[in-house]
């Protein structure tokens, strides 16, 4: 998972202090694993180096945490292409995918599409693992059908996520 | 614009910007759907969101409120109610989830059925059924009620009754909805070999992505609307 | 098993049915509908005995003299007599009861429903005929019945609603006392109503009409109680599921229909009711009743209270029988036994045994058996719905396949050939027993009908004129009137060797013109004051020795007053003739006289016989005939010949057979349209996904056709057969000649064919709309 992405993405609502988005992040997407703050200040710092983010104004009372940091054009556009881009298709995607739906639904982006797009990219992986298992024998349709088998779990709990766009909306813009 | 500009080249069956509403409930919303001989295309979508609407359309059992429908360069809404079902018989073939074979005929009989709705002599449609059972390996169960076989040999009973008039396009609405996985890959495997072989189309509707797998591409159906998930990208 | 737990089972059942949600309520509403139409009709045949006693006690209370001879006549004129003549007409073959009143003093009785008397050119009239009257329809009946309207009779005088009846003020009546169309009464109502002793022959028809009747009614019952067994089936599965043994799940089951049946009786009585009201407006052929009459005897009504219910326990436990219900569905015993034809043949059969030991007791030496005539014909017809399952079952099961409708609806009939029989039984019944009773009455009617011998090709009606109006002015009348070929006026009346009562000596005398004459017999010549004894006539002794020249003979028209009697004497120019059959079939002997030859004063004595020859391509031609007589004679009432004449009262029992034919067969074509549609209902998805690919509507629609067809054909068949045997065996039994009554026959088999095609013809917009693709949608 981009943590860079995620910040990002969180910016694009509006300028934010580093603690700010340390604790925006925590609260939507980092339920069990909240953020180092060392996380936060390399990432931004790394964003600030790539011309993704600008200093926007530092709070008076010194110290590094008190900077307040803006997306730029760059990292808008650097934002909508991470959305755009399906995962790649493999177990374990749904902390990624979630934080993609909800950032696209914090920044009005379609989240729709993005579930879409994914599983396409999901069917695709899913139609050569067919394939190879139609003409393979037991021991590799075996082994397919595992992988088919969790990719369509992916794609279930993908179905489900659409199916519950509206609340998930409604939670995340709260 | 005409129905050829709107048809994709080559397609054999293409829908344009149809809608389709049941009372007040809106079906379809503004989907189009194209197809070429051979392809496999999956359509997907939650429940409700008017995949079979769509099926029904294309195959011209329901008339949709707006938007065109054209098989091989011919608009259905210029065809009237028996022009479309002769199309249904001789050009398309139709499985369902469940509920369509005719419990009190043999399941040979139920295969010939449409054949014999077509015109061919008893005998020689049952013939014909026997050879399109052997490839769906149920012809050992050619004199059996479908009351008396599982559910997935009746589903490929079903697919060999769709198959046998050997049509062009193939509406297969949840072919596998009522059966468990092994059935179901292998009713999928044996519906899309054999549809191939024919180099029939085939319109499949289901909400499965093991099934969708066997398809060449997919359009998503949501809220009435349809995407082709190949032209998006 | 115990009482209280077959009580428990019931009950629970019976909630089951009013808790079944809106399926449950809908079934529970067939079912009942089903069962209160087969209640109301049973309640309407208990009813129509008394509705029909009660008409007999109203004909009864108004009966007078004039309806028929008597030989109580009161002589003299007192201050509480009433002189009546009857003057009763058709119009378009409708009766009208007509009598002419003239009190003879103040306290002269009133005819009942009549609260004062009509003056002379007034009449009251009934609630029918006023209509009738003030109709452009009743127009020429007006001309006929031109009297002032002033009032109505009321319902204690009438028998009907419909009833045509009038009564009218009359004057002069006395003068016509002798003539049998007037009588001298102090009351009304019939003294002798000790009704005679039924006829054997008749009261075996009336039992078997109503075994007929009934029995399909039994049939139908038994089917409605079982409408949605699927559907129950898999609730009934659902219950065994939860524990229940299949004991348990039979009578709640049991209790279910018991649900039904209860619904059934209170939904039947307001049916009867509704049906009550109904039937005062209807009239079926000239009977029509008062709703008041048609009360069922309270014993009947509590047997039909109880019998029904038991019933729908008892058939629902019997069709239970070949069923296993298993927890996890219903197997019908997979593939049921092949029916066994012994046993079935053991019904028929042992209802001809009871029957057959009663042939030939019909009209020597009286008496049949009731309860082995009853029997009998139950166990026969009952005997239909035991051999129809097994002939369904095995004709079709040998039937090759055709089109594919043909094949669907054969299919379809081979995997529940039962059920199809079963549905068919209650019009197989009720054919084969109307077949039998039409038989029977054909039969029957040769012998209480005596066959009338006019000749239809010279003359089509007759009038009778009494003396005192001169022969050429009827003719001159009759030939002007509308409609009317041809017509031969006769002078009728007798001649004798000495005046009065004492004659020996008595022969025929005809008066008529020569073209008139020429109808009676062949004659050499005719001119006008020509004379002719004529030879060859039946009954006719006398003649050879009476026709000399110059035998002196005497007129006698009233047979007795010696001094009206006219000398005649024999002229010796007299010819000979020879008799040939008369337009009534008889052959007349003794003089023919041409008007010219008769002296003047013998003319206004003659009664007159007009027969006239009718041409029937102008409309309405008999009413101009009957207005003409009327005014030249208000008591005539002139005749429609037909071939035959038949008696009244096989009348109203043909009528009563056919019209409840006619109920029971309604009764089951709906019942088998209910059945037919939920199957339709229950197939809903099927039919979708065969017009999905591409099934044309008629190829199902053809289907469902076969599916009624077939079926009903071969229980027609059966019905043909099994009515032929019972109307023979019945005939044999009455000691009447055989005849089949093929019109009967292709009647009733033209009905159930009707009910056919009406049941297959209503299940189409419902067929045609579950065929719809919206079908396909619930998924």
């Amino acid at each position: 998972m981009s943590i860079g992405h995620t910040l990002l993405g969180l910016l694009e609502s509006g300028p934010r202090h580093g603690y700010d988005l340390k604790r925006a992040f925590d609260e939507k997407f980092g339920h069990d694993r909240p953020l180092h703050y060392g996380q936060v200040y390399s990432t931004m710092s790394r964003l600030l180096k790539n011309g993704l983010v600008e200093v926007d104004g530092i709070e008076p009372g010194g110290g590094p945490e008190r900077k307040r940091y803006a997306i730029t054009d760059a990292g808008v556009t650097d934002v909508r292409q991470w959305l755009a881009t399906p995962e790649k298709p493999e177990p374990y995607l749904q902390s990624t995918l979630y934080t993609k739906v909800v950032l696209a639904l914090l920044t009005h982006r379609d989240a729709a599409g993005i579930l879409d797009t994914q599983r396409s990219e999901h069917l695709r992986m899913m139609r050569i693992l067919t394939d190879r298992k139609r003409k393979g024998d037991l021991a590799d349709q075996l082994i397919c059908d595992h992988a088919l088998f969790h990719l369509e779990a992916d794609l279930r709990w993908l179905e489900l996520t659409a199916a519950r766009l509206d609340r998930l909306a409604e939670a995340v813009t709260r | 614009m005409t129905a050829e500009t709107m048809a994709p080249a080559g397609s054999l069956l293409a829908a344009h910007d149809l809608r389709k509403a049941y009372g007040p409930t809106t079906a379809l919303d503004g989907a189009s759907f194209s197809i070429h001989p051979g392809e496999v295309v999956a359509v997907m979508g939650p429940s409700g969101s008017g995949k079979s609407t769509l099926l029904h359309c294309l195959a011209g059992i329901v008339p949709p409120d707006s938007g065109s429908i054209t098989y091989n360069g011919r608009e259905l809404a210029t065809m009237n109610d028996s022009q479309r079902s002769a199309l249904r018989r001789s050009e398309f073939g139709f499985v369902f989830q469940f509920g369509q074979l005719v419990p009190e005929l043999t399941c040979v009989e139920n295969v010939a059925l449409p054949l014999r709705l077509n015109g061919t002599g008893r005998k020689e449609a049952e013939r014909a059924a026997l050879t399109w059972m052997e490839r769906l390996e149920v012809d050992d169960l050619k004199g059996k009620r479908p009351g008396e076989v599982s559910g997935g040999q009746g589903q490929r009973v079903a697919v060999a009754r769709a198959l046998v008039t050997n049509p062009r396009v193939l509406f297969a609405d949840e072919p596998t909805g009522a059966l468990d996985s092994l059935n179901g890959e292998r009713v999928m495997e044996l519906l899309t070999e054999a549809a191939r072989s024919t180099n029939a189309a085939v319109v499949l509707v289901t909400h499965e992505a093991r099934v969708a797998a066997y398809s060449d591409r997919e359009i998503v159906v949501r809220d009435g609307k349809s995407r082709d998930m190949e032209r998006i990208v | 098993m115990n009482v209280r737990q077959w009580s428990r089972d019931l009950a629970m059942g019976v909630r089951f049915a009013f808790t079944g949600g809106r399926e449950g309520w809908v079934r529970l509403l067939l079912t009942g509908v089903g069962v209160g139409l087969g209640v109301a009709l049973l309640l309407l045949t208990t009813a129509i005995p008394n509705a029909l006693a009660a008409r007999d006690d109203r004909a009864d209370a108004r009966w007078d003299l004039t309806e028929a001879w008597s030989d109580e006549k009161i002589p003299e004129a007192r201050d509480d007599t009433l002189l009546i003549a009857g003057v009763p007409t058709t119009y378009h073959d409708t009766d009208v009861r007509g009598r002419e009143l003239e009190p003879e003093g103040p306290k002269a009785p009133l005819p009942p429903g009549v609260a004062e008397f009509p003056a002379v050119g007034e009449m009251l009239v009934s609630p029918a005929l006023e209509e009738l009257l003030a109709s452009d329809e009743g127009a020429l009946l007006r001309e006929r019945l031109p009297d002032r309207i002033v009032g109505t009779i009321g319902e204690s005088g009438l028998i009907g609603p419909s009833e045509l009846a009038f009564y009218r003020g009359g004057e002069g009546l006395s003068s016509h006392l002798d003539l049998g169309v007037v009588a001298r009464v102090d009351g009304f109502g019939n003294p002798s109503t000790t009704s005679e002793p039924w006829d054997p022959v008749l009261l075996l028809l009336v039992l078997v009409v109503f075994v007929v009747l009934l029995m399909p009614v039994g049939v139908f019952i038994a089917t409605a109680v079982r409408f949605g067994g699927e559907r129950r089936d898999r609730r009934l599965a659902a219950l065994r599921l939860i524990g229940s043994d299949s004991g348990m799940t039979r009578r709640i089951a049991a209790g279910e229909a018991f649900a039904g049946a209860l619904l059934g009786l209170v939904l039947g009585a307001g049916f009867f009711l509704l049906g009550r009201q109904a039937a005062g407006s209807l009239e079926i052929y000239d009977i029509s009743v008062y709703p008041g009459y048609l009360n069922p005897s309270p014993a009947l009504a509590a047997l039909v209270a109880v019998a029904v219910p038991a019933a729908a326990v008892l058939v629902t436990l019997f069709a239970l029988r070949g069923v296993v219900i298993e927890p996890l569905g219903v197997v019908r015993t997979a593939r049921p036994a092949r029916r066994r034809l012994w046993w079935r043949l053991l019904l028929p059969v042992g209802g001809l045994a009871l029957l057959v030991p009663m042939i030939g007791q019909g009209s020597e030496n009286g008496e049949f058996n009731q309860y082995m005539v009853t029997g009998g014909v139950v166990l026969l017809l009952v005997g239909i719905t035991a051999l129809l399952p097994w002939v369904v079952e095995t004709v079709v099961a040998r039937l090759g396949s055709g089109a594919v409708s043909w094949q669907l609806a054969v299919r379809r009939l081979q995997v529940s050939s039962g059920s199809a029989a079963r549905m068919v039984n209650g019009i197989a019944v009720a054919v084969a027993g109307a077949i039998a009773l039409q038989m029977l009455f054909a039969g029957v009617e040769d012998e209480f009908t005596q066959m009338s011998r006019n000749d239809l090709t010279r003359a089509q009606m007759s009038v009778e004129v009494p003396s005192g109006v001169a022969l050429g002015t009827v003719t001159g009348k009759f030939e002007a009137t509308k409609g009317v070929d041809a017509v031969y006026a006769f002078g009728e009346t007798y001649v004798g060797d000495t005046p009065g009562q004492d004659a020996e000596r008595i022969t025929e005398v005809t008066v008529g013109g020569c073209r008139a004459l020429r109808e009676v017999a062949s004659l050499p010549s005719c001119r006008d004051g020509d004379v002719f004894a004529v030879s060859g006539g039946e009954w006719d002794e006398f003649t050879p020795e009476l026709a000399k020249a110059g035998q002196k003979l005497w007129f006698d028209p009233d047979y007795g007053v010696e001094a009206d009697s006219v000398a005649w004497t024999v002229p010796g120019d007299f010819k000979k003739g020879r008799s040939v059959e008369d337009p009534t079939g008889m052959k007349r002997g003794g003089f023919l006289i041409t008007p010219g030859a008769l002296p003047e004063e013998i003319d206004r004595l003659l009664g007159q016989k007009v027969y006239l020859g009718i041409d029937r391509s102008v409309p309405d031609a008999y009413e101009y005939v009957r207005n003409t007589a009327a005014a030249i004679d208000p008591y005539s009432d002139p005749l429609v010949w037909t071939s035959t004449e038949r008696s009244g009262r096989f009348d109203s029992i043909r009528t009563g057979l056919l019209v409840g034919a006619a109920c029971v067969l309604f009764l089951i074509g709906a019942s088998l349209l209910v059945s037919q549609l939920e199957q339709l209902r229950e197939r809903k998805k099927l039919l979708s996904a065969l017009v999905a690919f591409g099934t044309r509507r008629r190829t199902l629609s053809l289907s469902v056709l076969w599916q009624t067809a077939l079926p009903i054909v071969l229980g027609l068949a059966l019905a043909v057969v099994v009515g032929l045997t019972l109307g023979t065996v019945l005939l044999k039994m009455t000691n009447v000649p055989l005849a089949v009554d093929w019109t009967g026959v292709l009647t009733m088999t033209g009905f159930g064919a009707a009910v056919v095609l009406a049941v297959t013809l209503l299940s189409l917009p419902p067929l045609l709309r579950l065929m719809r693709p919206e079908g396909l949608r619930t998924e």
